[in-house]
């Protein structure tokens, strides 16, 4: 029985009914990883520990909720004794003495880290193109671009050979790409899981989250990847519910919000017709649509693209090539080492948000950037408290188009960063999202994006689970001649 | 022309803690490199400080001590620069909001009170070290010390000379050490300050251009690079040249200071909010519970001296003037009903081997243990007081215990009545001439009788005994 395209559902299923030993979904994942090298999805494999890990469940039974389901690990997280190189140069030869918590927390629950997924470099790109380990085609077509920075993460979910992945998103890394590559993915509420072990770009707006084929799986994974640590001060010491028990509750009365302030006409018609297709659904579901103003949402790209290279330059300081990563050949004094370690060892992106970054918190500059961004991203925080009082979600679409074809945006870094205007809010006010399938367009998948309040993931996974049990847009797979 | 200093110090003070200020490694000082480090300090990827709520309580009684506010929501900020010692490439400090806020210590110059403004005080991770004389042609980083908690206090620049500014330090260092929130210790770097110091005209309302020197770890470096400095300031004013606003080193070899990096070649620290650490809020009970529990400080425990152990006020002040001495004091007045003879040895004495050797107590040999059971000695009669002075000097110069000393020099005191009466007959039988004398009423000769009994028994004998014995002999 092939594994291909299964969910973490059904894996477990095959696992618990004998169709399927643990030691043969380990061997046949990897024999799609292989089939699918073309992707270039992953960067590491970890088959040997798999192998072994796959050995002992058959032997002793293990009760986790993710017992023997193998998971793709974006290459972002540290694990212990496995390669970690946040697709960079730099830590080509950084192997972590330690893991993630998240890692830990999935780990604990019996999954399978069956390998290292492929992102830009230190999670800087919307297309996977600024990875040091190549780029990343989507199983969709492949002159596609996967999205960025999880590529590795979504494509390896889509050409279905992983049930689920981690992801993380800082400014719509875990959504772009799930949208471009046709899956479900959930950037939590900032603080809901932990970012111990995270390697950090922008440390305010960090969150790992779950990717996978269906809402349902992405509630069984954040079922797991939560926990209040106190390794992370910033990690949230709040009730963590079962994230799959409401899945299923009707969302008749639930209200909508579309944003005033997203001029949907900007997008490529198809795209707005998807969008119009997807809320009727959601009226035919029971769900009413509410206007709401965001009134000072078109200033989020530019915010973001001062907070996040800010912290990104002093979070990226460490790389120096004193302690750990690459260190230049024959430094002939300290400055030549510094000098000489980050130019060769950093791409192009990376040095440009590391400059704009050093820039904006540099004496004189401080007060008009960083310091006028920080007071931006309150407005932008109390625009949605206030849009929360009178709706339950608000809906957008996750990107302004579907899959774009590599190397169409890559000389111009503001195009790209326009990738992100949808999703970057989220980040910035803290909030859940999601995106799930919801179109085509041109044979390509695109995403509907789900804004929840405040540690309300139940209700986005509740909402975009009633969508997904009445539509097949997940269920759709890149075409055979493709694959 | 005449010219005024004016003084301003950062002193950095290792705050006492079991562990880093944002890991569990711990402070212990003198391990092998890189023993006390662990994935906090090393600054791996994916790591996250957590605050050592500790190092804010022990922040809180200095402030609490200096009358200082104490800001209950503190948060950090990072300082960014590159160096190899400073693993994450930025150091995590209280910039925007420092823990303590405004206060003031009293210092003593010369039998002068004044009063020094404190600006603030805020806790910062000390960076790891670099060892550049350990390899050839390489530099060693030893991490053991990054992350280690520091208070450093800044002073308004209201000191006016280098005695002033060696005497707000010792204040200070005295304050910490009563407090319980530091050790003192100079030699391993627990204090360490930066002074600022500019010149200007006695009528000038606005200051001079600035200098900084960095990290002078000794009073006597304190004062001699502050005096460097001001001539060197004065020299170059009235050569017609102006001050350069710059970090400076003091060289004690050559007791100098050198020119380390001008304003232009200053880091821009990009400091912003560690986005890292959320702020960290101290709550009305834990302040109130710090207040109650604050150790006893000098005037208070110089006031107790006074009331409850009869000390004068001169003995009480220099008791209570020194943690170590305080400590000696109680510890040996637990061993002897007698907290006078105790004083007088600490004012008497002890005070005078540490003029001659201009030290603190606490960089003696002679130890709380050894003094109490050095006063234990006399007050049981165990070795006169005459002999205790001969002790005393003996431990000074090797640190050696009371018990030994008295053992191995056969020093126990004569107290055997018959033992000492023998030897006064045989000294008036030796000595008829001055018997007939003082029986003739050369009163003054009895001195005379107890010096020689004192010479035969080597000083080992009960001055008291001895002149009962002799008055009932001789009268």
């Amino acid at each position: 029985m092939s594994i291909q395209f299964k969910t973490i559902k059904d894996l477990s299923t095959m696992l618990k009914n004998k169709d399927i030993s643990n030691k043969e979904l380990v061997q046949d994942t990897y024999s799609l990883i292989k089939s699918n090298v073309h992707l270039n999805a992953f960067v590491t494999l970890n088959e040997e520990m798999s192998l072994k890990k796959a050995e002992e469940l058959d032997k002793n039974k293990f009760s986790g909720n993710l017992a023997g389901i193998p998971i793709a690990q974006k290459d972002l997280f540290c694990t212990k004794d496995l390669r970690t190189t946040c697709g960079s140069k730099m830590l080509s030869n950084f192997i972590p003495p330690y893991s993630a918590t998240v890692i830990e927390n999935l780990e604990n629950a019996g999954c399978i880290s069956i390998g290292k997924t492929n992102m830009d470099e230190f999670a800087m790109g919307s297309s996977n193109e600024t990875s040091f380990y190549g780029n990343v085609a989507n199983p969709w077509g492949s002159n596609l671009v996967p999205g960025g920075s999880s590529g590795g993460s979504a494509a390896a979910v889509a050409a279905g050979i992983v049930s689920a992945a981690t992801g993380t998103d800082t400014g719509g890394s875990i959504r772009q790409p799930a949208s471009l590559c046709g899956i479900t993915g959930l950037k939590p509420t900032y603080g809901r899981i932990s970012r111990w072990g995270m390697i950090a770009f922008a440390s305010s707006l960090d969150q790992a989250g779950p990717m996978a084929r269906t809402a349902e799986d992405c509630a069984i994974m954040l079922n797991e990847m939560c926990s209040h640590d106190l390794k992370d001060t910033t990690s949230l010491d709040e009730e963590i519910p079962d994230f799959t028990s409401d899945l299923s509750t009707s969302i008749k009365g639930l209200k909508i919000g579309i944003v005033k302030e997203f001029d949907l006409s900007m997008l490529d018609n198809s795209v707005a017709q998807v969008f119009e297709e997807s809320k009727k659904h959601y009226e035919s579901l029971g769900a009413e649509f509410v206007e709401i103003s965001l009134p000072n949402i078109s200033l989020s790209v530019p915010t973001y693209y001062v907070v996040a290279p800010a912290e990104c330059s002093s979070n990226l300081s460490r790389f120096d090539g004193v302690k750990f990563g690459k260190r230049c050949e024959n430094p002939q004094n300290l400055e030549d080492l510094y000098i000489r370690t980050r130019s060769e060892g950093f791409g192009d992106e990376v040095k440009r948000r590391i400059l704009i970054g050093s820039y904006v918190l540099s004496a004189g500059f401080y007060d008009a950037y960083y310091k006028k961004a920080q007071q931006v991203r309150r407005l932008i925080k109390n625009d949605f408290d206030n849009a929360f009082k009178k709706v339950d979600t608000i809906m957008t679409p996750t990107t302004r188009g579907a899959a774009f074809s590599s190397g169409s945006k890559g000389d111009d870094p503001i195009q790209m960063y326009l990738e992100d205007l949808f999703t970057i809010p989220a980040n910035l006010a803290g909030l859940p999202a999601l995106s799930i399938p919801n179109g085509m367009v041109d044979g390509k998948p695109i995403g509907l994006q789900l804004i929840g309040n405040f540690l309300q993931e139940s209700k986005l996974l509740q909402i975009a689970h009633n969508f997904q049990i009445s539509t097949d847009w997940h269920l759709k797979t890149p075409s055979e001649d493709i694959n | 022309m005449s010219w005024e200093t004016v003084i301003g110090l950062e002193i950095h003070v290792q705050l006492s803690t079991e562990s880093k200020l944002f890991s569990g490694g711990s402070t212990g000082f003198g391990a092998e490199p890189n023993t006390h480090v662990d994935l906090i300090d090393m600054g791996l990827p994916g790591v996250l400080p957590v605050a050592n709520k500790d190092a804010f309580y022990k922040a809180i009684r200095f402030g609490l001590a200096t009358n200082a506010e104490i800001n209950q929501t503190s948060s950090f900020d990072r300082k960014n620069y590159f160096y190899p010692d400073l693993p994450k490439g930025y150091q995590i400090t209280q910039m925007g909001m420092p823990i303590v806020g405004k206060g003031s210590l009293k210092i003593m110059v010369e039998d002068q009170e004044k009063i020094i403004n404190i600006t603030r005080a805020h806790l910062e991770e000390d960076a790891g070290k670099s060892i550049h004389d350990l390899f050839e042609g390489e530099t060693g980083v030893d991490l053991n010390r990054a992350g280690t908690p520091l208070l450093e206090i800044v002073s308004e620049p209201e000191i006016s000379n280098a005695k002033e500014a060696v005497a707000y330090f010792k204040a200070v260092k005295q304050l910490v050490t009563f407090l319980d929130i530091c050790d003192g210790i100079m030699a391993q770097g627990s204090m360490r300050c930066d002074v600022n110091i500019s010149m200007k005209k006695a009528e000038d309302k606005e200051l001079g251009t600035r200098a900084e020197i960095k990290n002078l770890n000794s009073f006597k470096f304190i004062e001699k690079a502050i005096n460097f400095e001001i001539e060197r300031q004065i020299r170059v004013i009235e050569s017609g040249e102006s001050v350069v606003q710059e970090t400076r080193l003091y060289d004690s070899i050559k007791n100098e200071t050198r020119s380390m990096r001008s304003k232009e070649e200053a880091n821009d620290y990009r400091y912003f909010p560690c986005p890292d650490l959320l702020p960290v809020v101290i709550t009305d009970e834990e302040l109130n519970e710090i207040k109650e529990n604050l150790p006893e400080l000098p005037g208070q425990k110089e006031k107790r001296y006074i009331s409850e152990a009869n000390l004068d006020e001169s003995e009480a002040k220099i008791i209570s003037s020194s943690k170590t001495m305080a400590n000696m004091f109680e510890d040996a007045c637990s061993k002897t009903n007698d907290s006078k003879l105790v004083a007088n040895w600490l004012v008497g004495d002890i005070s005078a081997l540490l003029n001659k050797d201009n030290i603190d107590i606490e960089d003696s040999k002679l130890t709380s243990n050894n003094f109490a059971t050095l006063i234990e000695r006399i007050s049981d009669k165990t070795i006169s007081g005459k002999i205790g002075k001969s002790v005393l000097e003996e431990i000074w110069e090797s640190g050696n215990d009371v018990d030994n000393i008295i053992k191995e020099k056969g020093l126990v005191q004569i107290q055997d009545e018959s033992i000492l009466e023998n030897i006064a007959n045989k000294i008036i039988n030796d000595n008829p001439g001055q018997v007939e004398a003082y029986r003739g009423g050369k009163d003054k000769l009895f001195g005379f009788f107890v010096g020689q009994v004192m010479k035969e028994t080597q000083g080992k004998a009960n001055p008291q005994s001895v002149n009962e014995i002799l008055r009932k002999l001789l009268d």
